[in-house]
């Protein structure tokens, strides 16, 4: 486009190919990742927006797209498919009322404390955008979980990327910790509990069937001794829900290992030596010492995983197939299925509000956990 | 007070120096981590037993020790490798992967490296023109039915004009970081909002279940990352060597393959690694964009899950020559793909 290169001061005179070559190299060896990401990133970006404002339907030897405005969205939130997308609502008891207002009270606090600081116009829009982004999600699932509900693919999705996150993130943690503690085999086990993480996500999936398998599963005679062989997971929303995290944690809580291991590696030793000789219990010593030391790499290893988490598909598809009903559906597999059975402007329409909230909730987190995290450090 | 000396119960709680755990601790921590080894390894080992038995031993209940409580066979890994059509996945999955990987990791470098060595300045406006245009041709074929070449060709005329007249007077411009931050926010997109267009594109080119279609994509995706580390690994360079050669007279292409990239080799072994691991378990992508001709592994696994979902046997072979290669190259080269996540968490 329009790039120049800073090296470019010489008088222009004529140029031979090589040296023509060579004046514009910056702009060559960065154009191949910018055209491949604008025909395969930003390009589908902007169809796929269009194609969520459109019907599509295949005709005879092509296809035709008609725009129909933001139909297929309020098909999603507020017609025929919001049971699938939100969910079914119940009525909100005593303790979803309390966590809502808690949850309220929360989030106007630090507003209310941050205009008392000295607020920008960039600052007051981002913080309202998280807030109300925060409200909006916390209610869908108050609404969801209550008496009479049933969760949709957003309130699953979350519970995938926050419950299975936070769980990743405290075994990792509590792992790495151990392991830094460990003098004899920790390059034995940091190697073995690596490879988790590189396993193909559908092996997992499958594995995971087989091993939770009542009938015919290595744990199939311990199941029975407690007398719950009869029954299956895979029938009770919660179980089956359950089963897909215990494989998401299987393979990602090595990740948050690995990375955390490295940073407790690297934290003062001479400080920890000291605060040991003056009698520090190893609660102290952690909270002291390694987190203020560890606390800007894990809020990026969060960050990260957040990222990713939000992706998932594999292991509910082959798990549960989404089921039983929808209870395991994450957002991609929803969208999978729109497309799967033709519904194109429903299936961009459902990614393109993944891509929003999975944006602001990863944006929301960089700029209030993972900046002042760093800042902590410096 | 000599550590012999000590009650007993105190010599279990307390640490017999300052840098060593009580043997009590040394003892739990030691449990707890053999704990998880055990839930790393248990399904591992029962994918890999359950691929040598038969039906009457899955379906008799569970058996556990190969040649202990049953008699293993190789039925399943010959009826899976030998009578059915696992090559062929197989061998795209080698060569989407290998092939994509190289691919990202070329571009990818390219550009992390001038992207640390040369300043570069992209006018704000000129991108906002190239936006709207792009906005706009997409409508217009869409929408009115223009021929897609008279759009293209209006609006790249256009493009020049405001290139060369008010682009060429806005101060305003993006610099490295800006770029490569765009580059490396891509990652945050998820798949399936890209896919679908895709899809409709691969369509249209006729290369719909083809490995090229599958390599150009997976390439794209994994491009960010590429950038993401190598970028680190470039910085960490010193400028002295390429700067003498760039006084010898070499061009800045030379420099790179010849200085640059030797000097990054693992850093770059470390992203390969990474990203081929990444490419090789890729699963939504080649769901959509595959059929029969360049159907993956994870596709094929994933595929049979259906049908062949209650003949563990046969899964379990599936599923471990697809995972082989992988636990394989994570555990021998373990210290090498750390280094790249390493790298990408630390520096965020």
């Amino acid at each position: 486009m329009t790039a120049t290169a800073g090296t470019m001061t010489q008088p222009p005179h004529r140029l031979g190919w090589a040296e023509w070559l060579d004046r514009h190299s910056g702009r060559i060896m960065v154009m191949p990742a910018v055209v491949v990401l604008l025909c395969f990133a930003i390009f589908p970006l902007i169809i796929s927006a269009y194609l969520s404002l459109s019907r599509f339907a295949l005709a005879p030897g092509g296809f035709t797209l008609r725009f129909i405005g933001f139909a297929n969205f309020r098909k999603l939130l507020t017609g025929s498919q919001q049971y699938h997308l939100l969910g079914a609502f119940g009525t909100l008891g005593i303790v979803q009322w309390i966590i809502l207002a808690a949850t309220a009270a929360g989030l106007l606090f630090l507003l209310v404390r941050y205009f008392s600081g000295s607020p920008t116009v960039v600052g007051t829009l981002g913080r309202l955008v998280s807030a109300a982004m925060a409200m909006a999600l916390i209610t869908l699932a108050a609404l969801t979980f209550a008496q009479g509900g049933v969760p949709g693919t957003v309130v699953t999705t979350l519970l995938y990327v926050f419950v299975g996150v936070a769980v990743q993130f405290a075994l990792g943690l509590g792992l790495a910790l151990l392991c830094g503690q460990a003098t004899r085999g920790r390059n034995f086990f940091r190697v073995l509990f690596f490879i988790p993480l590189m396993v193909t996500p559908v092996g997992i999936a499958y594995t995971f069937r087989m091993l939770a398998d009542m009938q015919k599963g290595p744990f199939a005679p311990l199941l029975q001794a407690f007398g719950i062989g009869e029954w299956s997971w895979a029938t009770e929303a919660w179980s089956a829900r359950l089963m897909v995290l215990v494989g998401d944690t299987w393979q990602w809580t090595p990740f948050m290992f690995i990375v955390l291991l490295a940073a407790v590696e690297n934290q003062p030793r001479d400080q920890v030596e000291a605060a040991r000789l003056d009698g520090a219990n190893g609660f102290q010593i952690f909270r002291d010492i390694t987190w203020p030391a560890i606390a800007p790499i894990a809020a990026t290893v969060v960050l990260i995983r957040l990222i990713e988490a939000f992706k998932i598909i594999d292991l509910p598809n082959v798990l549960t197939g989404g089921g039983p009903g929808l209870a395991t559906e994450s957002m991609t597999l929803h969208s999978f299925i729109a497309w799967r059975t033709q519904d194109l402007g429903g299936s961009a329409a459902v990614g393109y509000m993944l891509l929003f909230i999975s944006t602001v909730v990863c944006v929301s987190f960089f700029n209030f956990a993972v900046r002042p995290a760093r800042r902590f450090e410096s | 007070m000599s550590p012999e000396k000590r009650p007993l119960l105190r010599r279990l709680f307390e640490p017999a120096s300052i840098d060593s755990q009580a043997p009590a601790a040394k003892f739990i921590t030691y449990a707890l981590l053999i704990l998880w080894s055990l839930v790393v390894l248990v399904p591992l080992y029962w994918v890999l037993i359950t691929s040598f038995k038969g039906p009457g031993e899955v379906d008799n209940g569970p058996f556990y020790i190969p040649f202990v409580d049953f008699q293993p066979s190789l039925a399943a890994w010959d009826f899976m490798l030998l009578q059915n059509y696992t090559l062929g996945p197989y061998l795209n999955s080698v060569m989407v992967a290998l092939v994509s990987t190289m691919l990202a990791v070329l571009i990818g470098s390219l550009a992390a490296y001038a992207l640390v060595r040369i300043r570069f300045r992209v006018k704000l406006a000129g991108v906002a023109v190239f936006l709207i245009l792009l906005v706009a041709v997409i409508v217009a074929v869409a929408t009115f039915g223009v021929p897609w070449e008279i759009a293209v060709a209006v609006a790249a005329a256009l493009f020049l004009i405001a290139l060369f007249t008010f682009v060429a007077r806005t101060r305003l411009a993006l610099g490295n970081n800006d770029i490569e931050f765009w580059i490396i926010s891509n990652r945050i997109m998820p798949p399936i909002v890209a896919v679908l267009p895709i899809y409709v594109m691969f369509q249209q080119l006729r290369m719909l279940d083809t490995q090229a279609a599958l390599i150009a994509t997976y390439t794209a995706v994994n491009l960010p990352i590429v950038v993401w580390l190598t970028r680190d690994f470039f910085a960490g360079i010193p400028l002295d060597l390429e700067e003498s050669a760039e006084i010898d007279g070499a061009s800045k292409f030379r420099v790179f393959f010849t200085i640059a990239l030797p000097l990054v080799r693992s850093g770059l072994v470390a992203t390969f690694l990474l990203v081929l691991i990444l490419a090789w378990n890729e699963y939504l992508l080649a769901l959509f964009l595959s059929n029969a001709n360049a159907q993956t592994m994870p596709v094929l696994v994933s595929a049979q899950n259906t049908t062949r979902g209650p003949q563990w046997w046969n899964m379990s072979v599936l599923i471990v020559v697809m995972i082989a290669p992988v636990v394989v190259i994570a555990s021998v080269l373990q210290k090498h793909i750390a280094r790249g996540l390493l790298v990408g968490a630390i520096k965020g």
